[in-house]
């Protein structure tokens, strides 16, 4: 199907989310505003206005009544879905990188960017999952990061787990209970920096993209890498497809200094289909005149979107050949389970 | 306490050191004035004529001419000693200078030049006979030199035994350079030394890599010189010490060895390989076997004048090789522009004839490619073909000369000549002069070809004449009689975009074996931005490309010999021209035939640009094998094979009954190929066994974990997307609404 093209945005996108149910698109960019978008046709269900800054990051809790951003105005804000009404905000001396709700939506984090002096820092906030509910002002948990900069974080299965992703290419796992340092693995490059981190469906296990060019699949209770999948470029976003499909999709292309010296071939500014268990590359989407700087999937399965550094949301679904698709193994294993 | 400086007695003496005078015999040797530094402004003459005392005087004189020539001195300073009955000279001389300089001046200049027939005199420093000829220096009886052990060298050609008939290449990217067996569409196979190390070394070389012209050694550059490597353990075979060595070329057998540096070489007398000899040139020639220099050469200047009109150094175009070898190897030559071509004799590097070749005006010459087999002509020869442009009122030339004896074969003179370029057939049959010729205007440009049938009788030439617009490259078939080149319109002065060019194909018409026809062009295709030809080493197929283009990089592969249908207007030709396919390769900078014709390398170096740097292996009909993006790809380059060692009978045989052999071939394809198809199946069901067991398990583990933490089966997460499952089956309904403005008018109300 032809892609849905989302002109709202002046400036690069920095994430796109999909609600729980994949019927709307949350999309910020370095632009200030927050959109909202029908997923099914691409149009503007509501801005969210308020902030001062280029925001970083944007994430929806499971119920889809908040929104938590949160961006370069030092402020994690939250959002009745809704009405567009700003509930509650949050500010720090530094800016907020990344934002993300648990699974069952109550609790929300955010990472604080290092920056004059302050080292990153994780605040856990209990949230009511209720628009009429006052919210907590006191993070329930507060860690001071002495790793190399936070680049990403999320929760784990059973909010079990906070991990992160560093600067220098090291995943750490943190206790959410307590805020203590379990375990630090290196699975990418020494100083390429870990770029994006999302999960399964379960999220018994997660994907991280990183500017080594390649993404690993990593197991959330062990940290073992299971799998790695090989790009030429630089990566900023990586996706996991939603059980029965299972693809991993990665974005990426030269990084947004160098792009007006390369033409838009040469950026290799694609969508990049692998098999996640084969790590085979299947497919491309082109499209993007710039960098990817986040791909998303919509938690059905139905579609996948992109954000780009050209300050455009691409929205794809996928055609049927998408779902038929099989390797051979593939498929003798589905006719040995019928049998 | 230390003394004061007050209470320090001038008079008083505590110090009584006089027994404690330090050894200072190790210094004063070091700093001991030499007092031999005096003679370094003597040279000694020696191997003069020994003559009475009568012609002393006028002896002097004539030796005295020739000293001047390299400093001051006067007839004082030449001291000739007689024998002791006083009656005759004793043949040699001591000749003071007024500097060291000029003495060692001398010494270069004049040593082993020949006075007479009879004489020839040597030159050497007083200082030298001190330094070597000091007793001890030289042992009075005779040793004989020891012999080194006989070691067995490794097979330097090993490779082309290979069981597949694989080809290797060599990789350099990043730092590292890297021998590879080809293996057509699959990752080619890293070659290993029977030790069972990877070939694939970092820093291997400096600069670039090269391969001799068999295939047998692989050179490195280094700041210090060139190395060659070989063997199956891939070990250093030879060096060559050159410092700041730039470009190496090799004689086409592979025994001779030309190292190039842009800066002249400095060499002290210390120096273990380089002698004196070397020191302020930037040539050396090498044998490669004792891996000794055996003569070296400062660069001529090119023509033209050094500076532009505002003072700047004027860059010019280095001539590369300067030293071009026959095709066997027996003689290497040396063009002086406009003057002479300068011919030594190989294995001794003497000049040829003791006097350069002189051709007036000469431009550019050029050897054949292979020893000569013009008709009639048993003796042993060499040819090499020569251009000169207009002089005065003489018209340009091109010539063909046969050296040992300088015998000019054929000349043919040429008029308008702006520019000529001399191509020879590989085999030596055709010589083909392009010849760049201006209107009487000078305005336009056009170009003629002059093709010389070397092996007829008395080389006729024939002209294929007219070709408007520039030839911008042209290439003979190797062992063939077809050529192809490509024409370039004139570029309008400022244009941004390079002009488009057109193709021509050419083939001689049908005529009786073993003559061959008239050239008649087959076909022309213009509109193309190609700029490079490149024919299959066996001939038949071409590939015609465009290289270092910003907008265009096609590559097409032409077959000159399609199995088919042939057109009615080419029937009288003795080709059948195909285009078999148009592949692309973006940003492609150099394209490379490995040396059995089967498979084509395209690259695109970071040395060019920088953009998807890596390669692609083509069929040599033109289908996409393997492509592979590498950072920092730099060089591809195949490895060069031997001449082959079947007969012409038994290559006959073997084209007779290739089906025959293709059928072995075949098969052993197939069986890997369907192993190799088995083995990534396997890998496949083996991963995905793996993963589904790992899911289950984690699955189950977290189902479990849910229930003793008393949440239900689902996350929120997920049971978000089960509540959009039900409303879907009852059907949702979007509305859209569209508006759209038909018309719009505006009217004017009073």
């Amino acid at each position: 199907m032809r892609p849905i093209l989302l002109q709202g945005h002046e400036r690069a996108l920095t994430q796109v989310k999909f609600s729980k149910e994949g019927d709307l698109l949350f999309s910020v960019s370095k632009d200030h505003v927050v959109c909202a978008w029908y997923s099914a046709n691409g149009e503007r269900f509501g801005t969210y206005k308020g902030h001062q800054g280029a925001l970083w990051t944007v994430d929806v809790d499971p119920t889809t009544t908040l929104l938590a951003t949160g961006g370069a105005d030092n402020t994690l804000r939250l959002w009745e879905i809704k009405t567009g009404k700003e509930l509650k905000r949050w500010e720090f001396n530094t800016s907020i990188r990344r934002a993300e709700f648990s699974e069952d939506g109550r609790q929300l984090l955010g990472v604080t960017e290092k920056r004059q002096g302050q080292l990153s820092n994780i605040f856990v906030y209990d949230i009511v999952p209720d628009v009429t509910a006052d919210q907590s002002t006191d993070p329930t948990l507060h860690i001071t990061v002495e790793l190399p900069r936070v680049t990403v974080a999320g929760f784990s299965a059973l909010s079990r787990y906070i991990i992160t992703g560093h600067e220098n290419g090291s995943v750490a796992q943190w206790d959410a209970k307590t805020g203590e340092l379990i375990k630090e693995e290196f699975p990418h490059e020494d100083g390429m920096s870990v770029t994006d981190l999302q999960w399964s469906s379960d999220r018994t296990y997660f994907i991280t993209a990183s500017k080594d060019k390649t993404a690993k699949l990593i197991d959330s209770e062990t940290l073992e890498v299971l799998k790695t999948y090989v790009a030429d470029t630089p990566l900023n976003s990586a996706a996991i497809t939603p059980e029965p499909t299972n693809y991993v999709i990665l974005g990426g292309g030269q990084a947004a200094m160098d792009v007006t010296t390369t033409s838009a071939r040469q950026g290799k500014f694609e969508a990049r289909f692998y098999h996640k268990i084969f790590e085979e590359e299947i497919g491309r989407v082109r499209g993007h005149f710039g960098p990817l700087n986040y791909v998303a999937v919509s938690p059905d399965g139905k579609c996948y979107c992109s954000g780009g550094e050209d300050g455009y949301v691409r929205v794809h679904h996928f055609d049927p050949p998408y779902f038929d698709f099989r390797f051979e193994v593939e498929r003798e294993r589905e006719r040995g389970l019928q049998m | 306490m230390a003394p004061s400086f007050q209470s320090l007695d001038p008079d008083m003496d505590d110090y009584d050191d006089d027994d404690e005078e330090p050894d200072f015999s190790d210094l004063k040797e070091q700093y001991e004035v030499r007092m031999e530094e005096g003679l370094d402004t003597f040279v000694v003459v020696d191997g003069l004529p020994k003559v009475p005392p009568g012609s002393k005087d006028k002896l002097v004189k004539f030796l005295l001419r020739k000293l001047v020539g390299f400093g001051k001195t006067k007839e004082e300073n030449v001291f000739m000693p007689m024998n002791e009955e006083g009656d005759m000279s004793e043949g040699f001389a001591f000749v003071e200078y007024e500097t060291p300089a000029q003495a060692a001046a001398a010494v270069k200049g004049l040593h082993a030049t020949p006075l007479d027939k009879k004489h020839t005199i040597a030159v050497n420093k007083l200082t030298d006979i001190e330094r070597y000829g000091r007793e001890g220096r030289i042992d009075e009886t005779y040793r004989e030199p020891e012999m080194e052990e006989f070691k067995e060298k490794e097979h330097l050609r090993s490779w082309v035994g290979d069981v597949d008939g694989r080809d290797q290449f060599v990789m350099y990217r990043g730092d590292n350079v890297g021998v590879y067996w080809n293996e057509r569409e699959d990752q080619p196979e890293p070659v290993r030394t029977p030790a069972g190390q990877v070939v694939d070394r970092q820093h291997w070389t400096e600069t670039f890599i090269q391969w001799s012209p068999k295939g047998t050694y692989l050179t490195s550059m280094h700041a210090q010189g060139v190395q060659l490597w070989g063997g199956e353990s891939w070990s250093r075979q030879k060096r060559f010490m050159h410092p700041g060595v730039n470009l190496v070329d090799f004689s086409p057998d592979e025994r001779y060895l030309t190292t190039w540096s842009h800066q002249a070489m400095q060499v002290d007398e210390n120096n273990p390989i380089l002698s004196l000899e070397e020191d302020g040139k930037n040539y050396i020639i090498w044998d490669i076997d004792t891996a000794k220099p055996l003569r070296s050469f400062v660069t001529l200047d090119p023509p033209g004048p050094r500076e532009d009109a505002e003072g700047q150094p004027i860059k010019k175009k280095l001539q590369w090789p300067a030293f071009k070898w026959s095709a066997d190897s027996k003689y290497v030559g040396r063009m002086n522009h406009g003057q002479s071509v300068s011919i030594y004799e190989l294995p001794r590097m003497n000049l040829f004839d003791k006097a350069s070749v002189k051709v007036e005006g000469i431009v550019d010459f050029e050897w054949s490619p292979a020893s000569a087999e013009r008709h009639s002509i048993k003796s042993y020869e060499q040819l090499f073909s020569y251009w000169t442009p207009e002089m005065g009122s003489n018209p340009a030339k091109v010539g063909i000369m046969s050296i040992p004896s300088k015998e000019v074969v054929r000349t043919r003179n040429l008029f308008n000549v702006s520019d000529a370029k001399l191509h020879w057939q590989s085999e030596g049959a055709f010589l083909c002069c392009k010849v760049d010729r201006h209107s009487k205007s000078k305005k336009s440009l056009a170009t003629n070809l002059e093709i010389f049938r070397v092996r007829d009788k008395d080389v006729p030439v024939e002209v294929v004449e007219n070709i408007k617009d520039t030839v911008i490259n042209f290439a003979w078939e190797p062992k063939g009689d077809r050529f192809v080149l490509i024409t370039a319109g004139e570029v309008p002065a400022g244009a941004a975009v390079p002009p488009k060019t057109a193709v021509s194909f050419f083939a001689p018409e049908k005529a009786k074996a073993p003559a061959v026809g008239n050239f008649k062009l087959i076909r022309t295709v213009d509109k193309k931005n190609n700029n490079a030809i490149h024919w299959s080493p066996n001939g038949r197929f071409v590939v015609v490309a465009t290289v270092l283009n910003q907008q265009s990089f096609d590559l097409d592969f032409w077959d000159f010999d399609f199995e088919g249908e042939k057109e009615e207007k080419e029937r009288d030709l003795t080709a059948n021209l195909m285009l078999m396919r148009t592949a692309d390769h973006y940003g492609v900078t150099d394209i490379d035939w490995d040396p059995s014709g089967r498979f084509v390398a395209t690259s695109a170096s970071v040395w060019k640009h920088r953009m998807e740097n890596g390669y692609h292996l083509y069929t040599f009909s033109g289908q996409l094998l393997r492509e592979e993006p590498i950072d920092q790809f730099k060089q591809w380059a195949w490895r060069p094979r031997p001449a082959r060692l079947l007969s012409k009978d038994e290559m006959k045989n073997v084209r007779k009954n290739l089906r025959e052999y293709s059928r072995t071939f075949e098969e052993a394809d197939s069986a890997k190929r369907s192993s190799a198809d088995k083995a990534v199946v396997d890998a496949r069901r083996r991963m995905l066994s793996e993963w589904y067991a790992w899911r289950e398990r984690v699955v189950e583990d977290l189902a479990i974990d849910r229930d003793d933490l008393g949440l239900g089966e689902k996350s929120e997460e997920q049971m978000a997307l089960e509540v959009d499952v039900e409303a879907e089956g009852e059907g949702k309904v979007v509305e859209e609404i569209f508006e759209e403005i038909l018309e719009e008018s505006e009217e004017v109300l009073e």
